[in-house]
């Protein structure tokens, strides 16, 4: 499994990413760095989704440092792989469930079609492997077949699903559910919600209630609020990650199709923003393809495959 | 959506405005943060380089420095780009000229939205068309994705293909297809499963389904959200199956719309149909010269009209503007107004469409704007008696206290209700005062209470 693990990994995001990658190579063998040169690479960096203020600091120290310089595609891999690594890598920290929680309550949330109940069907077999007890809880009433569709994977992981009727009351099932699985001694509780937007209010105002049901249980839970973004958003997901984490107190993100033709660059912006937790990122749709993220290689696949990660160059502070 | 792009190109152009003559700089000064707005708004890179570019050529010509409001040319040459780059004035119809049964085909990223844009479309062809339609998920991916499909056409009373366990998409898609000819269904929507473009194996599969079946329409579905990668994304699917037209979905977000604009400069093909959000009935045209509009913090009262005259009860409205007009609305008819309103959809969707509100609601803010306040004051008004509904002003505080008691909430808010009441009492006999000629040139600004924030200046 070792091997596959990293191959997996990189294929996924090298893919995800090889379109930076070629056109870092196209632009810069070998030119003088100049202001026509800058403004092309600030290009390619909004391109990837970095967003406006990542890449016009990565020009500026580019500028400080080596305006007019000859430069070669593999000295900008080499300085913008170390500058995203150095961001990233603080935010590089695995989902651990608390064994002594006796349940770890997890709440899902995200807007529509991110990937929540996929994500969640993965962990469970993640952490059914390590030998945990997981329960999940099917918390969304709401759209069709969504019910339908974690039970499947409850049942390709062997892992309890607890459902209501249709459109039952998310928060009583949550509430019901916690209590099931503290009394049967479960180690950790995954729950699903409705996908919503963030700007209607509503919706977001019965996140908060779940939250609030699940605490008159136990004042700790929900033990962490995991947030699922989609790869292929852009900006957007700046907005998505402020609001959902002042209304519901998100600890940690996941990231999902990273293994697309997007190239994830709006996680550069996100790290800084926000410095959340970046719990793992899915990279395919089998229960393996969810990988703790790791900065390095996020970085390395980023900017193409063939440079090794330098430490030395990183940008003056 | 759009707010954020709307309020940033509004400033630049307010800007020239306020020149009396521009000059070549300036017009560059002001393309430089037309650019960054429109980066920021996740538009491709390539559509915003060649926008403006084009923009940058016209409004440096003579007509524009020589004419007398340089600042109001630059601008309507903007909005007439932004037309452009939505792909021209006027809604594109689906294609509906086939051989019955009509194969639609339905493709796109995994969540972007298709099973529920096949469900609202099949309700669309179903209710306005008066089409027979048939609903097929050949998605055998995802868990439960065919369910998910069969329980849409439930609720929106569409038939849908029996599940068969075990087929492969193709044989779906024919077996679909020929139910489709037994049966005598006018249309067959086809919704596949979703798929990276770069999945080589996947992309082969639409391509045989798009063999089998020939569709009428191929269907691009796409996220509002979606961020710099929606180019490969539209360009991969449009290589490889012809896209004949695109679905934006999520267009009630606040992403800025940058992949709308970007999507008709990529792929040739017309955006034909929004949701905007997840009721059945939350499909909405896609109208170019309306959507540059609400960008460029014009309002869209084209479309407002169209969406009220579509959704509201002809002639339950007519006996509430009598009313309204005689100065006799009491609280009976304000619920019957609630009503109407709810059918319309959010208040801020509504507010999006008027012009000059956009800054209004940034001050109010998105919370307030919520429709629950409607039902909560449906519940209210449906505590109160008859004798209170027709004058409200023999409320006082025990009634207050029972009507709170009875509709679950407090005697603060029936009185917010019945402030809110007076107040929209006395908009009525203003508008009245003002007639319909003077609401047109005055806007909505009229309305408001002095000290409200007036509109964008004219």
């Amino acid at each position: 499994m070792a091997l596959g693990f990293f191959n997996r990994l990189k294929e996924g995001l090298s893919r995800s990413t090889q379109k930076l990658g070629t056109n870092l190579a196209a632009a810069f063998t070998h030119r003088r760095l100049d202001d026509a040169a800058l403004e092309e690479l600030e290009e390619l960096l909004i391109g990837a989704d970095l967003g406006p203020a990542v890449a016009e600091r990565v020009i500026e120290s580019f500028r400080r440092t080596r305006f007019g310089n000859e430069v070669t595609d593999r000295d900008v891999r080499e300085a913008l792989s170390a500058e995203i690594a150095r961001v990233l890598e603080p935010v590089a920290i695995p989902f651990v469930p608390d064994p002594a929680l006796k349940p770890h309550v997890v709440l899902v949330v995200g807007v529509n079609g991110t990937g929540k109940t996929t994500t969640i069907g993965k962990m469970a077999l993640q952490y059914g492997r390590e030998g945990l007890k997981p329960i999940l809880v099917a918390g969304d009433t709401f759209r069709a077949a969504a019910v339908e569709q974690l039970q499947v994977w409850g049942e390709r992981t062997g892992v309890p699903v607890i459902s209501g009727p249709p459109n039952a009351d998310a928060a009583g099932l949550a509430f019901n559910a916690f209590r099931k699985a503290r009394s049967e001694n479960a180690d950790l509780l995954l729950i699903d919600t409705a996908g919503r937007l963030h700007n209607k209010g509503a919706l977001m105002e019965e996140l908060a209630k779940i939250i609030r049901v699940l605490r008159k249980f136990d004042e700790t839970a929900p033990h962490s609020v995991i947030l699922v973004l989609d790869a292929t958003t852009g900006q957007n997901a700046v907005e998505q990650v402020r609001v959902f984490k002042e209304l519901v107190d998100v600890t940690g993100l996941v990231v999902t199709k990273l293994d697309g033709s997007a190239r994830g660059g709006i996680v550069v912006s996100l790290a800084e923003t926000f410095k959340l937790p970046l719990h793992a990122v899915g990279v395919g749709e089998k229960a393996e393809d969810l990988r703790p993220f790791s900065a390095s290689e996020f970085a390395r696949g980023l900017v193409g495959d063939t440079v090794r990660l330098a430490g030395s160059l990183q940008p003056e502070e | 959506m759009f707010d954020a792009l709307s309020g940033k190109l509004t400033g630049v152009f307010d800007k020239l405005r306020t020149r009396g003559a521009l000059s070549e700089a300036d017009v560059m000064e002001a393309m430089r943060e037309v650019r960054l707005a429109m980066l920021d708004a996740d538009v491709a890179l390539p559509v915003v380089k060649e926008f403006t570019t084009k923009v940058r050529e016209r409004a440096v010509g003579h007509e524009v420095l020589d004419s007398i409001s340089p600042g109001q040319a630059v601008a309507k040459i903007v909005n007439d780009a932004l037309i452009d780059a939505l792909g021209g004035a006027g809604a594109v119809p689906l294609n509906l000229n086939a051989a019955a049964p009509i194969p639609i085909l339905m493709v796109g990223l995994q969540g972007s939205g298709k099973t529920t844009t096949s469900g609202k479309i099949a309700l669309r062809l179903q209710t306005r068309e008066k089409r027979r339609v048939l609903l097929a998920s050949l998605d055998v991916q995802r868990p439960a994705a065919q369910l998910q499909l069969q329980q849409l056409g439930e609720r929106a009373k569409v038939a849908s293909l029996p599940i068969v366990p075990g087929q492969s998409p193709v044989e779906i898609a024919r077996r679909a297809m020929e139910t489709g000819r037994r049966e005598g269904f006018d249309v067959v929507i086809l919704d596949t499963a979703g798929r990276l473009s770069i999945d080589e194996a996947l992309m082969q599969e639409v391509r045989e389904i798009r063999a089998a079946t020939s569709p009428a329409e191929t269907l691009l579905v796409v996220d509002a959200m979606t961020g710099q990668d929606a180019v490969n994304t539209a360009k991969h699917f449009n290589d490889a199956v012809g896209v004949t037209g695109i679905v934006m979905t999520r267009m009630d977000g606040d992403a800025r719309g940058g992949a709308a604009l970007s999507m008709r400069a990529i792929t040739g093909a017309p955006i034909k149909l929004t949701g905007s959000g997840e009721k059945l009935e939350a499909l909405e045209e896609f109208h170019p010269e309306r959507v540059a509009g609400r960008i460029l913090g014009l309002g869209d009262l084209a479309g407002l009209v169209e969406k009220a005259s579509e959704t509201l009860d002809q002639e339950e409205t007519e006996k509430l503007a009598l009313k309204m007009m005689r100065g006799k609305f009491d609280l009976d008819d304000y619920a019957a107004q609630i009503r109407q309103i709810s059918k319309l959809g959010s208040i801020g969707g509504i507010l999006d469409m008027l012009p000059g509100m956009g800054k209004l609601k940034e001050q109010i803010g998105d919370k307030d704007l919520d429709t629950s306040i409607l039902k909560r004051h449906t519940a209210i008004i449906s505590s109160m008696t008859k004798a209170e509904r027709r004058t409200p002003d023999i409320i006082k505080a025990s009634r207050k206290k029972r009507i709170a008691a009875g509709s679950g909430s407090s005697v603060q808010e029936v009185n917010r209700l019945l402030k809110q009441f007076d107040d929209m009492s006395t908009m009525m006999k203003r508008i009245n005062k003002l007639g319909a000629k003077g609401l047109m040139r005055h806007g909505m600004s009229a309305l408001m209470p002095k000290g409200m924030p007036p509109g964008r200046p004219q």
